[in-house]
């Protein structure tokens, strides 16, 4: 719609190399054809040195910087604002005309039936998605942090899930769980259950969606965790043992209050990816959203689904972008920085 | 709580003296003891095993699948491994979506898409630590926001920008909105914080300029870190899947994660399972082999990145 910024992020490497080169050269001249100069014209020599300097810098900067800022600008920060303008418009996208209704999409995002439909479904999403990930990967994490023969390769297979194409990772459970065909109806016959018909029904999409992310997660969680644990003092262990404290109540006593932060960082960084990272599962095992439309999977659908409703979505995307943001003000307020960053 | 209190001796000789070599009977003969053993089995292989299956069943499932004719599909009495082997699902899908095709524009888009980004990783990294300049911190404060901000609150506006830009249908277009890098920056501006001041000092003495400091001194020295940006990158824009959906609609220049989508959307019938499957299987193996390969670097990357 407005182009503009976007226009000068072609690379301006040539451009500022040359600049560089001719405002070094005259710097020297200067410099060599001075004769004894008093204070006065001392003083003044160097602050044209330093605002040369700072010339000469500001161009490397832009030469080295410049290309990534711009991108960032025009496509990051640009977006974010533009967001902010068509979430005050009733437009539908492609329309030449759109009709400003102030703050009318957002109140329909907080309060009408869809609107918290969309937050419930968030709400159980992540709920379950950060709950199911970070307890399996602190029991995986656990039983890797013993000395065994092998754990170095069983971290790396329960990591890999995580850096799988959602796509291919989505398409794989579709197949396990058809409830004729699927091999979790096999493995479930074993037991005598019969399988759920997961498609149908909008509550077993969301337990399925779920599933697939915590299959997909856990590993990055565990991995974490077991880094955490790795840096647990072990003459705190010892010393409990000789105290003959059990395993048990050497983890709830010692390790799981060691590991407070870990706790507190991989749930605040899962609580963000459960709401961002999950568009491709969700998109791939239910197309139409039916119960799984999540906050981020509801921006795609008004836009570009069948609605079209490109003011409302933006204004979803501003109260997503915002949520974030306040999420990882918590994070950046009450988490020690150098637990994470060493 | 998958450990139980009896197994408390099973670590004590390892725990107590990790390097020494020397082992002494006793610690030996406890160490296999048969309630030693029992111990690590159930405590420590029997969940790994456990964890492992969930992990890599599911995987083996779809590999397996791909090579299956429709009928071991549909069976109710499947087996682990096909029994009449078959790449016929693998000719399908090429049928039903441009397959080479889509794959050379994954591997362009994935190659290309990740060497602008992490050069321009690395060059604004490389500014933000050493060329001095006033407001630079307000700076890298705004990459650090940008870093917060999710694609799917960019995608509108960034679609009607590439749209108006006659970006629709196109590979550049696909690239262009994912170039600028806060993640890969953020992540060598850390790095290059910690470098020794003096790797510099004889350059300068030289009379080194910031491109050769950089090229010659700043890169040789920190591959590993380069590598793992790189790596990180590589796997996102592989797997990217959000940006190529909105912005292709024509099947010559989708992505492989977008391709699979349109397969999906043809293929209705419970038996071209296999064929999806062998879909899957071009997505997920190239990563896996990448993972599997160089994993030490893209966990580093993926558990450091606090904020994606």
């Amino acid at each position: 719609m407005r182009p503009q910024s976007t226009r000068s992020a072609p690379n301006p490497r040539g451009g500022c190399a040359i600049a560089v080169g001719t405002e070094h050269a005259p710097a020297r001249g200067n410099d060599a054809g001075s004769p004894a100069p008093d204070q006065a014209q001392l003083e003044a020599a160097r602050k044209r040195a330093h605002r040369r300097k700072l010339s000469k810098n500001w161009s490397l900067f832009i030469l080295f910087a410049g290309p990534n800022i711009l991108l960032i600008l025009a496509f990051i920060y640009y977006p974010l604002f533009s967001n902010m303008y068509y979430s005050t418009l009733d437009w539908r996208l492609g329309a030449r005309t759109a009709t400003p209704v102030g703050l009318d999409n957002y109140i329909t995002f907080f309060t009408s039936p869809s609107g918290q439909e969309v937050w419930r479904v968030t709400g159980i999403f992540t709920l379950g998605a950060v709950a199911g990930s970070m307890i399996l990967g602190l029991l995986i994490a656990l039983v890797l942090n013993k000395r065994i023969p092998g754990r170095t390769a069983a971290r790396t297979a329960v990591f890999s899930p995580y850096v799988l194409s959602g796509v291919g990772v989505a398409l794989v459970w579709d197949f396990i769980f058809d409830p004729n065909r699927g091999a979790l109806m096999h493995l479930l016959a074993v037991f005598g259950i019969e399988s759920p018909s997961w498609k149908l029904d909008a509550d077993w999409n969301l337990v399925m969606v779920i599933i697939v992310y915590v299959w997909k997660n856990l590993g990055y969680c565990a991995v974490v965790f077991l880094a955490g644990l790795q840096s647990v003092p072990r003459d705190l262990i010892e010393a409990a043992m000789i105290d003959k404290a059990g395993a048990v109540r050497r983890f709830f006593s010692i390790v799981l209050p060691l590991l407070t932060p870990t706790v507190f960082f991989l749930l605040v960084t899962n609580i963000i990816f459960s709401m961002t990272n999950a568009f491709d599962i969700l998109r791939t095992m239910t197309p139409t959203g039916h119960g799984t439309n999540t906050i981020i999977f509801e921006i795609y659908l008004q836009s570009f689904g069948q609605y079209q409703r490109a003011g409302y979505s933006a204004a979803i995307a501003v109260v997503l972008f915002f949520t974030l943001f306040l999420i990882t003000a918590v994070q950046l307020r009450y988490v020690e920085r150098k637990v994470h960053y060493q | 709580m998958t450990q139980r209190p009896t197994s408390t001796p099973a670590q004590n000789p390892g725990l107590i003296a990790p390097k020494s070599r020397v082992r002494h009977r006793g610690e030996l003969a406890r160490a296999f003891s048969r309630q030693n053993l029992v111990d690590t089995l159930l405590t420590g292989y029997l969940p790994i095993l456990i964890a492992l299956m969930v992990i890599v069943l599911p995987l083996a499932w779809m590999i397996s699948s791909s090579f299956k004719p429709p009928h071991e599909i549909i069976t109710l009495n499947p087996t682990l491994l096909p029994q009449e082997p078959t790449t016929e699902n693998y000719a399908a899908v090429a049928d039903r979506v441009p397959l080479l095709t889509v794959l050379g524009n994954s591997i362009y888009v994935t190659v290309i898409g990740s060497s602008i980004k992490v050069l321009l990783a690395i060059t604004t990294a490389y500014a933000l630590v050493f060329i001095r300049v006033p407001g630079a911190n307000l700076i890298f404060l705004g990459i650090l926001v940008a870093l917060m901000v999710p694609p799917e609150v960019s995608m509108l506006p960034n679609y009607l920008t590439i749209t108006s830009l006659g970006g629709y249908n196109t590979l550049w277009g696909i690239i262009l909105p994912g170039l600028g890098t806060a993640f890969g920056t953020f992540l060598l501006r850390q790095h290059f914080k910690a470098l020794p001041k003096e790797l510099f000092e004889a350059a300068e003495l030289d009379g080194a300029g910031h491109l050769r400091k950089l090229f010659q001194i700043a890169v040789p020295v920190s591959m590993p870190a380069i590598a793992t940006v790189a790596l990180v990158t590589v796997v996102n824009e592989w797997n990217n899947f959000l940006w190529p959906l909105i912005i292709v609609d024509r099947a010559e220049k989708m992505t492989l994660p977008v391709g699979l989508n349109l397969l999906q959307s043809v293929e209705q019938l419970t038996s071209s399972y296999g064929i999806l499957m062998a879909g899957a299987v071009m997505v997920i193996v190239p990563m896996l082999v990448i993972f599997a390969m160089l994993q030490r670097y893209i966990v580093a990357g993926l558990t450091q990145g606090a904020v994606k």
